[in-house]
């Protein structure tokens, strides 16, 4: 089976301004793919190129086999939307949207909008212009999630929600990758991303900077070990370590992940009284991406 | 107080952000007036002139609906008062209203007051300084028109009449809208309620300067008119202006301090839980019902008001040679019931480019509010988006036009008993829905090239209505009016149809709907 979206080198200029600047970004069949990067990395430009809402200036891009742009409504009966912010028509009630974007999109499952409707604890005879934030977004949510579709693209679906519906949107997004289907989803809520995500793509500056499972990514940054040792060896010898504290019996550093075994190798042969090694949180990952780009601006 | 921090901050944001929108408002309807004064001089170079003009417009009940009571049209001052009063009155009204509302339910709904008022703002300081903008804007207008006419050797009392009628009218409306603003939820609304209020005004003076005199005075236009500019003035209908546009004022305000933020007096009512719109030309239809079918009551109601004018114009034109060629300009019929009714039925159509302009220009809202891109995430392409638009568009313009050319027959009908004028002046108003098409066209064009020209539109609205109410007195080349279309298209009943310029018409539409339908398919589209 293709990957639903398959990106190579996408770029997007408004006027002069590279939003987009050789972008890649692969989603395969059948996985959550994570996409992160600080705010105005170009998340929403991509998806908004992936819909045939913006053209692209430049790059290869296939979503389900086909030209966003030229395909875009044919394409879009398998694929659905939930924006970061969503707007909706005030004079409508929410059941009404629900009903039309799904019949748009070509089709709701009933049980499932009914079970949805009622999981995300949604009044849908409320009229939009009385809606939260997070109320609107569980519309779009809803509206997305009751199609019979086989992509769905979520711009940071989750930014309104409270901390309950975010754990009912976890579990529609699981049972929707169980049938098979896959899902881009753009978030900052890194705690989201962990418990989601197969795979993530960090993107800085409309530039992908790194791709891969949240395994891989991990190796590439670094673990901090902590150790109560008989004797400290000496650990100048070592690549790797960064930031050594010796203090008495104990020793505190940080390794790159690549480098791990080798520096227990070395702790152990000081005889191993305690050890913790904690591995990198994804914060540290996204700091770490996110850090440079700020170290990378004047 | 308290109450009122932070006015002169949001005042002055204001102004910034409206300049360009206050000097285009103001500097057009300053134009109205002084254009007449520098037209009205050249057409009517020495007395006799103007004493003949004068004659055969007097007491003439179809341009007394038109342009309200003739007082002292053998004067440079009355003709100049009479020609652009009621035009500058709702011009000055329509800015008015559009400041309201742009400054009070539009910010309140887009959720940009929330986040002003969480400042160091006071709770009335928004509509303080919306107030004190409005009276700004028509207290340059009035200084404007007055300043305009003083040069050209008018009374200084005549010229500041007219100018502070005309900035009190504004006041009065713009107060209106400031209540409707209260009492409805969207800013689109608001300008329904207060447009509307516009329109009764407009025709209440119409009637009542024809007929019972008492209707006249239910109308602030006639109010306005009342100061009599250049006819012996009398000052106190502007203290009438006033005094309604502050009760009204008060009352928004009073309405203001007895509701939520962001509603209505009354609380929103529930909506189905399940919809019933099946698709892109349903929705659209939804959003647009209330003001096709608002558009279509106003269009019918304006057509009874000219058509129960009746034949008054054959009696009071029909032995003055002069009127017959003032009249008949650009026309060349001869049938002075025909043409009055053929201008009339132009008239309609004008205004109901309204409708089709702001129809057609709705696309642009639902693509900056983000709506659009919602849809367009569906399976619906941009072609059939944007046609569900247009069909509403064009069935909407259609449809008022021939209700509107439906009421005048009628109303024509009632008065004369000659029942025969609804054959008549139906199909000459389903003749410019062509003309207004094409207008709508325009702004279409403008649209597909960006989301930001709304102006193209407007900008021809404007333009066919200069050359419908000023070409004589601007002296217009023949070509110049012509490419208005209202002006291109004969002037029917008075003449005959002319297929060619129908064909000639129809194909310009055709072309800039096919250039617009282009450019919106291969352009990004905006969002917020």
């Amino acid at each position: 089976m293709t990957a639903p979206i398959r990106i190579q080198g996408l770029r997007k200029l408004f006027g002069s301004f590279a939003a987009l600047d050789g972008l890649d970004l692969e989603v395969a069949s059948g996985e959550v793919h994570g996409f992160l990067g600080p705010n105005g990395a170009g998340k929403s430009t991509t998806i908004r190129v992936l819909l045939g809402l913006l053209r692209s200036d430049g790059g290869a891009i296939e979503l389900l086999g086909g030209d966003p742009w030229t395909d875009a409504a044919r394409l879009h009966r398998r694929l659905a939307y939930v924006p970061g912010d969503v707007s909706l028509w005030p004079s409508l009630s929410g059941g009404e949207v629900i009903d039309l974007l799904g019949r748009l999109r070509g089709g709701l499952d009933e049980r499932r909008r009914a079970d949805l409707v009622d999981r995300f604890e949604l009044d849908p005879t409320k009229k939009c212009r009385t809606y939260s934030k997070g109320n609107r977004q569980k519309v779009a949510l809803v509206a997305a999630l009751a199609s019979d579709v086989e992509l769905l693209m979520l711009d940071e679906p989750t930014s309104g929600l409270d901390p309950l519906m975010e754990a009912v949107f976890t579990d529609c997004v699981d049972e929707f990758r169980g049938e098979g289907h896959s899902v881009l989803l753009s978030s900052h809520i890194l705690a989201e991303v962990e418990r989601l995500c197969d795979r993530v793509s960090i993107i800085r500056a409309g530039r992908t900077v790194e791709s891969g499972t949240l395994a891989d990514l991990r190796h590439l940054t670094r673990t901090s070990v902590t150790a109560e040792l008989e004797q400290v060896p000496d650990l100048s010898g070592l690549t790797g370590i960064h930031e050594p504290e010796i203090e008495g019996q104990q020793v505190r550093f940080q390794v790159d992940t690549d480098h791990l075994g080798a520096a227990i190798e070395a702790l152990s042969r000081g005889g191993i009284r305690s050890l913790t090694s904690t591995p990198p949180t994804l914060e540290e990952l996204f700091l770490r991406h996110y850090g440079d780009w700020l170290e990378d601006e004047p | 107080m308290s109450r009122f921090a932070g006015t002169t901050i949001l005042l002055r944001s204001y102004l910034r952000r409206d300049r360009w929108m206050l000097l285009g408002w103001i500097a057009a309807n300053v134009a109205v007036y002084w254009s007449q004064a520098v037209g009205t001089r050249s057409i009517y170079p020495n007395q006799a002139d103007l004493d003949r003009a004068a004659a055969s417009m007097e007491s003439n009940p179809a341009f007394v609906a038109l342009a309200g009571p003739t007082r002292a049209l053998d004067t440079i001052g009355g003709q100049v008062a009479w020609q652009s009063s009621v035009t500058g009155a709702v011009l000055a009204a329509l800015m008015s209203m559009f400041l309201v509302t742009r400054h009070t339910r539009a910010e309140e709904e887009s959720g940009r007051d929330e986040l002003v008022r969480s400042s160091v703002v006071g709770r009335d300081a928004s509509v303080l300084a919306t107030v004190v903008l409005v009276i700004l804007a028509n207290a340059v207008l009035a200084a404007g028109i007055t300043l305009s006419l003083v040069g050209y050797d008018l009374e200084w009392a005549g010229c500041l009449a007219l100018g502070l009628s005309a900035g009190l009218c504004g006041l009065v409306f713009g107060a209106v809208a400031l209540v409707a603003a209260q009492v409805v939820t969207s800013a689109r609304a608001a300008n329904g309620v207060a447009g509307t209020a516009i329109g009764i005004a407009y025709v209440l003076r119409a009637i009542g300067d024809v007929g019972p005199g008492a209707l006249t005075w239910l109308s602030p236009i006639g109010w306005s008119q009342g100061v009599r500019a250049f006819a012996g003035e009398r000052w106190w209908p502007l203290a009438l202006l006033a005094g309604v546009a502050v009760v009204l004022t008060v009352t928004a305000l009073e309405l203001l301090h007895r509701r939520d933020f962001g509603s209505g007096p009354w609380p929103a009512r529930p909506g189905p839980a399940r919809g019933a719109l099946h698709s892109e030309l349903g929705l659209v239809w939804r959003l647009q019902r209330g003001a096709v079918i608002g558009w279509c009551v106003g269009l019918f109601v304006g057509g009874i008001a000219y058509g129960s004018v009746g034949d008054g114009v054959e009696d009071l034109l029909g032995d003055s040679e002069t009127s017959r060629d003032i009249f008949l300009a650009g026309g060349g019929g001869t049938d002075l019931v025909d043409s009055f009714y053929g201008v009339a039925i132009v008239m309609l159509a004008l205004i109901a480019c309204g409708f089709t302009v702001t129809s057609v220009l709705r696309m642009r809202g639902e693509e900056v509010d983000g709506h659009a891109e919602l849809l367009l995430a569906t399976a619906v392409s941009r072609r059939r988006w944007s046609w569900a638009h247009l069909t509403v568009t064009i069935g909407g313009s259609a449809a008022g036009l021939v209700l509107g050319g439906l009421g005048l027959g009628v109303g024509y009908a009632i008065v004369t008993g000659d029942a025969g004028a609804v054959l008549r002046y139906v199909p000459a108003a389903a003749q410019q829905v062509l003309s207004v098409l094409a207008v709508g066209a325009i702004a279409w064009f403008g649209y597909g090239l960006s989301s930001r020209f709304g102006v193209p539109g407007w900008l021809a609205v404007a333009f066919c209505f200069v050359v419908l109410m000023f070409a004589t007195v601007l002296q217009m080349p023949e070509w110049m009016q012509d490419v208005s279309p209202f002006h291109r298209l004969p002037l029917l009943p008075a003449e005959s149809f002319d297929l060619a310029a129908a064909v000639g018409v129809g194909v310009v539409v055709v072309l800039l709907a096919i250039a617009g339908d282009q450019l919106l398919r291969r352009r990004d589209l905006s969002h917020q």
